[in-house]
């Protein structure tokens, strides 16, 4: 079927085989062996890991922090990504630089500089921790790192979306009688929200297998502030390859599901959209709804 | 370009040369903070080695926490030797067959050719009046120590407070590891390694008191000045032991035994002594432990065997999953 359908471009046999032997070599292949080991393990075995009271917690912390840093960087950076592209200012590429620095930073870097500046005698911390608000060496500072680290994913996945919205867009929106906020939230949001969630999802996946920069910033306390990936490096101590790979697939298992979710989510708003209205279509609607 | 591609191929040139002027090159699979101590020793055991044999020998170093270099020698890196800080990551060599299942005795005082202790370290003038174990369990007392479960350094603190707790009148392994989980609550954090913790302590001031290797406490003089801290001896103290091994495998399939087993016999001679005490590790010739007395005060220490009948066991008490410590947090 497909070798009859014409095609513009030669040599999709060829692509095709290059993309399915780079990401079975790059994807497939690591986390093959790592099923394939944790499966000398019955499931019995891997759920008694899982289901310890020190791996239940740390589940918890590291989903439920890394939720958190990804949901505000889904609100902070849509305002950033909304400001770097709709306004001019002085300085903005220098701004729109530094949006990149936590990629380039090593990972332990961000870490060591975020305890230093939150811990009781930082910059920060001296002011917050009188308040009665402590970040470093507490599940706060997971998610001050997490956040960190995971800015650049939100960001980065709204611009393009954000400059293809044209701005008669939405001078037709206020021609027809909508208010500014009906504007946003019926004609703008709809058309960059599969994008937020992609980013929302990147961010979010990243996050959970962080492990350079949060050992540093936060404490490692058992049952308190252990993420995952410490009890992984913990096991892989004690010469417990099986353990770590047990923890590692139920890790795996959890963010599949989730981004699974998220992807199904986007799908289903993406769709509505499409079959629905074009954006001018709406841009008509939420007047309508202004009358 | 040009000029970029001969100064590579001039680099290339002169890496082959080297390679080639040395008859014979060694790895030597280390731990994080060794790089002081081989990085004086290498040279002298060159010149030694050329003195006596007429042999040119190359040394690289491999340095890492203790363990994952100890799971990269297991998973094929090429090293002569591993010389580490904790005798299960040796043993574990052992029981994948890497090496001599008595290496302990291959070498004189269990292949440990010179030790350390853990202290501690408080504020200027010792404001919370620190002298032992039981001031650091206190009420109201701050202790920063690394991950007593993840890293050497905080395992050997763990095991000088359990030890200590043993020898009190009536102590017995239950209320040793009440004592611990008295003094686990006063840490507020446990620092991701031996180093993170020395910068909480010294440069974010947190805590009343750091408990590290003795060694550790000049690296912090280097650092931060001698005017800010003082080192407490306590009653009773962990002797750490920093164990060498032939890799007989790797040094089999090289041929380079006879030198791999010189280099680290050498670390016992006079002159390794020497270099030890100068990093301040404390030697094991008497001789140059007295000439360097200034530098070690007499301290009652213990060692692993002694206490816990073996690193492997205390280990697998202590801090394999359920153990001790686990227990300390979650009553199962």
């Amino acid at each position: 079927m497909a070798a009859k359908t014409h095609r513009v471009l030669p040599g999709f046999g060829l692509a095709l085989g290059y993309t399915l032997v780079y990401l079975s070599l790059l994807i497939l292949l690591p986390l093959g062996g790592l099923i394939l080991k944790a499966s000398e393990l019955g499931f019995g075995q891997i759920m008694d890991i899982a289901l310890g009271e020190r791996s239940l917690a740390a589940f918890r912390v590291t989903f439920g922090a890394s939720f958190l840093a990804a949901a505000v960087n889904a609100f902070f950076g849509l305002i950033v990504a909304w400001i770097l592209v709709r306004y001019p200012f002085p300085g903005k590429r220098f701004v729109d630089a530094l949006v990149d620095l936590p990629f380039a930073l090593p990972t332990a870097v961000a870490g060591i500089t975020l305890a230093t500046l939150y811990a009781g005698n930082g910059w920060l911390g001296q002011f917050i921790e009188p308040l009665g608000f402590k970040v470093a060496y507490t599940p706060w500072g997971i998610v001050v790192a997490l956040t960190f680290i995971t800015l650049p994913f939100v960001v980065r996945t709204l611009q393009p979306v954000i400059e293809d919205i044209e701005t008669e867009v939405e001078e037709a929106a206020a021609s027809l009688g909508a208010s500014r906020w009906q504007t946003f939230v019926k004609v703008i949001f709809p058309a960059i929200f599969p994008a937020l969630l992609t980013g929302f999802a990147l961010a979010f996946a990243r996050a959970v297998g962080e492990y350079g920069s949060v050992i540093f910033i936060a404490g490692n306390l058992p049952l308190i502030s252990e993420i995952t990936p410490l009890l992984i490096i913990s096991k892989l101590e004690q010469y417990d390859v099986l353990g770590a790979t047990a923890l590692a697939v139920v890790m795996l298992g959890l963010s599949f599901l989730l981004l699974l979710s998220v992807n199904l989510l986007q799908w289903w708003t993406a769709n509505r959209h499409k079959n629905s209205e074009p954006l001018e279509v709406a841009a008509a609607k939420a007047s309508g709804g202004a009358q | 370009m040009f000029q970029l591609r001969k100064s590579i191929s001039a680099l290339m040139l002169a890496m082959v040369a080297s390679a080639a002027l040395a008859d014979v090159t060694l790895l030597n699979s280390s731990y994080d903070v060794a790089r002081d101590v081989y990085k004086d020793y290498n040279p002298m055991f060159q010149k030694y080695w050329k003195a006596k044999s007429g042999e040119s020998i190359e040394l690289k170093q491999s340095h890492g926490g203790s363990s994952k270099q100890v799971r990269a020698v297991a998973d094929g890196l090429e090293a002569d030797v591993v010389t580490m800080n904790q005798a299960n990551d040796i043993e574990f060599l052992a029981e994948k067959g890497l090496v001599a299942k008595d290496w302990t005795k291959k070498f004189p005082n269990s292949a440990s050719p010179y030790t350390s202790a853990m202290v501690f370290i408080v504020r200027k003038g010792n404001p919370k009046g620190i002298k032992d174990w039981n001031d650091l369990a206190a009420t109201g007392t701050q202790i920063i120590i690394p991950h007593p479960k993840n890293t050497g350094n905080g395992r050997n603190t763990y095991l000088s407070a359990w030890a200590w707790a043993l020898k009190q009148p009536g102590g017995n392994d239950k209320t040793a590891q009440e004592f611990l989980g008295k003094l686990l609550k006063n840490a507020p954090l446990f620092a991701a390694g031996g180093r993170d913790a020395t910068t909480t302590f010294m440069q974010r001031k947190m805590g009343d008191a750091l408990i590290t290797f003795e060694s550790e406490a000049e690296m912090i003089a280097k650092e931060f000045g001698k005017g800010d801290f003082e080192v407490v001896y306590p009653s009773l103290t962990m002797q750490t032991e920093f164990p060498v091994a032939l890799v007989e495998k790797v040094v089999d399939k090289k041929g380079t035994r006879k030198q791999a087993q010189a280099y680290l016999e050498y670390l016992w001679s006079k002159e390794g002594q020497e270099n030890a005490a100068q990093n301040y590790l404390r030697p094991r010739d008497a001789e140059i432990l007295k000439k360097y007395a200034s530098f070690f005060p007499p301290l009652k220490t213990f060692t692993v065997d002694e206490v816990f009948g073996g690193a492997n066991k205390a280990f697998a008490i202590h801090f394999k999953d359920g153990g001790s410590f686990d227990q300390i947090y979650v009553q199962k």
